[in-house]
């Protein structure tokens, strides 16, 4: 891939960015891009900020009072905190999965067009469809295809997940936030959700924050990884992971410290 | 010792221990409650005590106790008759009884006036109502009351045309007067011709009042001739006996029998006898209507100050201060809010509404004075605070991740409040309904001062158009305690009513909270929030 492509497939900058919770500053003049239907994963220790970044994508911040934003960033060269950006319409673009699992108390079925409800979408032809491509894109319609109107809070952690990815894929968004989806997750479960991210890069990108350096290279396209606040090191996954370039990438990541 | 002290074991009694306390206290009172309501209405044996002395007694035992000074125990009867012997109740020495009996002939009469009668029917007139062949005057006298129902129907149903008459001559009375007060020229025409229709209703209420009177004074003519133990001779119009029982020749279904007619009167019948006597109906209505109208206007208010507080409020100072308030609301004694909504509602709202509206009705006040409509008001204040810390704590309970997953999907505040948080805090706030049902329901002090009467001769609720007369004053249960067991001339007869009228509001917020309890369940099930 040379300079010139990777310029024209990047769908979201973050520049110069600076965020303050009161007067403790969280981020630290972040630089970087994000590529289109690529996997991009931010790792760094608890409290190195990539949570609270990955928040900034699709103001969830602006729930949290207190906070003060510096920089830019653009969503398809839109600058996402203009006052003028529809939050949500943006909220529509940029889909989130969280860490904990959070089906809402309804049937599986309304946890998934919960979305297209709330955007005024009636036609039950229309939700029945995304149900199903929505479900199956997210690797779980055959496992509850046969009990769509029984409670969401009955399915095991691994499939509530799974629920929460289908429902942030069926508004059809751009990007999907993942924070990190599989900390409360068992082994195999983790596994599924990993084969499912591969399989949706290919039709979204994925921004996925983990605190499992083997997930990180397992999954990603590219990795960022945070210190502190700052964005120290940036780059193709591979080559963070065999050859970074700063030092105490190098010592995250061989486990010396974090 | 000092080794099984420190195991905790202890800590668990007194825990237990207290438990069980509270659980004693409430069956206690549950139990008097029901002992003494439930026995009041059960048709007791007429006892006959033949006195040391050569003098008899008739009556119905209440209690008997221990009295220490004589040696003896002693009875105590209430040998009715109230207008022969002066009073209900007599206490009667053991010792000085000589023999008892259980007369099968005695009866009990409940009369509409004077309280009970018990004594011996000695004759029954009643020429023209029933044959002359049926000697037996128990036989007449049943046969008699049956043949009269027909006839005091008919004289209700004229008292009830009356009643309709009286009102829409009154409603005319109102238009005339505010036709008066508006142009007293220009309306002069009609004012004529309102007042000549209204003449022409109260011509027709005076024909029918002088056709009552007259069916009335026939009826009147029927008699039954009673004697007492003494021998003493009471006459009693029919139609003023509500109901006549031989008690100690029933058996026991028909004593069951006549207890659920007692149960019936006491549930929908109006009260006689200053409320020591008949039902309790128009209380029951009240207190229900009240209640209803209460949580109409309490839960509504509670449940969106709570959301401002909880969701859209900045938590800052003025924040806290607010829910301190709020919170010691729930505590301000409830006198204190009838005197507010005396000042603030009755006299304030209620006496401005009837300057801007019924200006013409003046000096009697319509909006101005205690009525069903400012007591839910005042009730809803009061309970207000209580739904407000339940819906917020309920609303605070439910996991960020939850309104966040909301949000992230393009939700606004209010589709994830309406959609998803008042649905989940809907549990929470049935709890706040459930408590402030039955705080409402209990509380009198208030209610005193801003509209409950002894006797409130109509109903807040009736077929005349708007159906609900929110100005009206209305009866209440717990008032009703307090004025039959304490205001009531004749206490000592009105005490099992208190007992009745009790278990009736207790049993009014059983069914209440448990309706709201069984629909709070149902939502638990389905809201119930996952963890793991």
């Amino acid at each position: 891939m040379t300079e010139q492509q990777e310029q024209s497939s990047t769908i979201m900058t973050v520049s110069d960015l600076n965020l303050y919770y009161g007067s403790k500053q969280a981020l630290k003049n972040i630089n970087l891009s994000i590529v289109r239907n690529q996997a991009t994963a931010f790792i760094g220790p608890s409290g190195c900020g990539k949570s609270t970044l990955l928040r900034c994508f699709n103001r969830m911040n602006d729930l949290v009072d207190n906070v003060r934003i510096e920089g830019n960033i653009t969503l398809n060269e839109e600058e996402v905190n203009a006052p003028a950006m529809d939050v949500i319409s943006l909220r529509r673009r940029i889909g989130m999965v969280f860490q904990q699992s959070n089906p809402f108390p309804k049937s599986i079925y309304e946890n998934i067009v919960y979305g297209l409800r709330i955007a005024g979408v009636k036609d039950k032809r229309v939700l029945d469809e995304a149900v199903e491509t929505s479900l199956k894109n997210a690797a779980i319609w055959d496992e509850v295809k046969d009990r769509l109107n029984d409670s969401a809070l009955g399915l095991s952690g691994g499939q509530a997940q799974r629920i929460c990815i289908a429902r942030a894929i069926a508004v059809n968004p751009e990007i999907i936030l993942m924070d990190e989806p599989c900390s409360a997750l068992d082994p195999i479960s983790t596994l599924k959700i990993e084969e499912l991210i591969d399989e949706l890069k290919r039709k979204y990108t994925i921004i996925i924050v983990t605190h499992n350096m083997q997930q990180a290279a397992r999954v990603s396209d590219v990795t960022a990884f945070f210190y502190l606040g700052e964005l120290i090191e940036s780059g193709v996954t591979r080559t963070i992971f065999t050859n970074p370039e700063e030092k105490r990438t190098e010592d995250y990541i061989t486990g010396r410290f974090g | 010792m000092k080794r099984y002290l420190k195991t905790g074991e202890p800590f668990v009694l007194i825990t237990g221990a207290s438990l069980a306390i509270v659980l004693i206290m409430t069956l206690t009172l549950i139990g008097v409650v029901m002992t003494n309501g439930l026995g009041y209405f059960w048709p007791h044996h007429l006892v006959r005590f033949h006195l040391a002395d050569g003098s008899a007694a008739l009556g119905q035992t209440v209690s008997e106790e221990k009295k220490p000074a004589i040696g003896s125990r002693r009875i105590q009867v209430k040998v009715s008759n109230r207008d022969i012997l002066g009073q209900d109740f007599r206490w009667i020495d053991e010792k000085d009884i000589s023999s008892r009996s259980l007369p099968v002939d005695a009866v009990l009469v409940e009369r509409k006036e004077h309280g009970n009668f018990v004594g011996f029917l000695k004759n029954v007139t009643a020429a023209g109502l029933v044959p002359d062949s049926i000697a037996d005057p128990w036989e007449k006298l049943l046969k008699a009351r049956e043949s009269l129902l027909p006839r005091v129907a008919a004289i209700q149903k004229l008292k009830d045309s009356m009643s309709g008459l009286n009102y829409r001559g009154e409603r005319l009375r109102m238009k005339i007067l505010k036709l008066e007060y508006t142009n007293k020229e220009a309306n002069a025409a009609q004012v004529a011709e309102l007042t000549a229709t209204r003449e022409k209703l109260l011509a027709e209420f005076n024909t029918i009042n002088d056709q009552v009177t007259g069916l009335q004074n026939d009826l009147g003519s029927f008699k039954a001739e009673f004697a007492d133990v003494t021998g003493a001779v009471k006459e009693v119009a029919l139609t003023e006996i509500v109901r006549i029982q031989r008690p100690n020749a029933m058996s026991i279904p028909a004593k069951m029998l006549a207890y659920v007619e007692r149960i019936r009167e006491l549930m929908l019948d109006d009260p006689r006898e200053s409320n020591t006597e008949g039902g309790l109906f128009p209380a029951i209505f009240g207190t229900v209507m009240m209640v209803f109208l209460m949580s109409i206007f309490s839960l509504p208010f509670g449940v969106i100050a709570a959301v401002y507080l909880r969701e859209y409020a900045r938590d800052g100072l003025v924040t806290r201060m607010v829910r301190i308030a709020v919170n010691n609301l729930a505590g301000v004694p409830s006198i204190v809010y009838g005197v507010f909504g005396l000042g603030f509602f009755v006299y304030g709202i209620g006496g401005n509404l009837d300057k801007l509206f019924f200006p013409e009705r003046f000096p009697t006040p319509t909006f101005g004075t205690g009525g069903i409509l400012w007591s839910s008001l005042t009730l809803a204040l009061l309970t207000v605070p209580v739904v407000i810390i339940s819906t917020e704590e309920s609303l605070a309970s439910i996991p960020r991740g939850i309104r966040e997953g909301s949000l992230a999907l393009g939700a606004t505040r209010l589709q994830t409040l309406t959609r998803i948080l008042l649905p989940m805090a809907t549990p929470g706030i049935m709890t706040g309904l459930v408590l402030s049902m039955a705080r409402a329901a209990g509380e009198v002090a208030p209610l005193m001062i801003v509209g409950v009467v002894k006797l409130a001769p109509t109903l807040p609720f009736d077929s005349h158009f708007p159906f609900f007369h929110m100005d009206r004053k209305f009866m209440h249960l717990g008032f009703h305690i307090y004025d039959v067991g304490f205001q009531s001339p004749n206490v000592e007869a009105a005490k099992p009513m208190v007992y009745v009228t009790t278990m009736l509001l207790m049993a009014i917020v059983i069914v209440a909270s448990s309706l709201a309890i069984h629909f709070r369940s149902k939502m638990r099930k389905r809201y119930i929030t996952s963890n793991f």
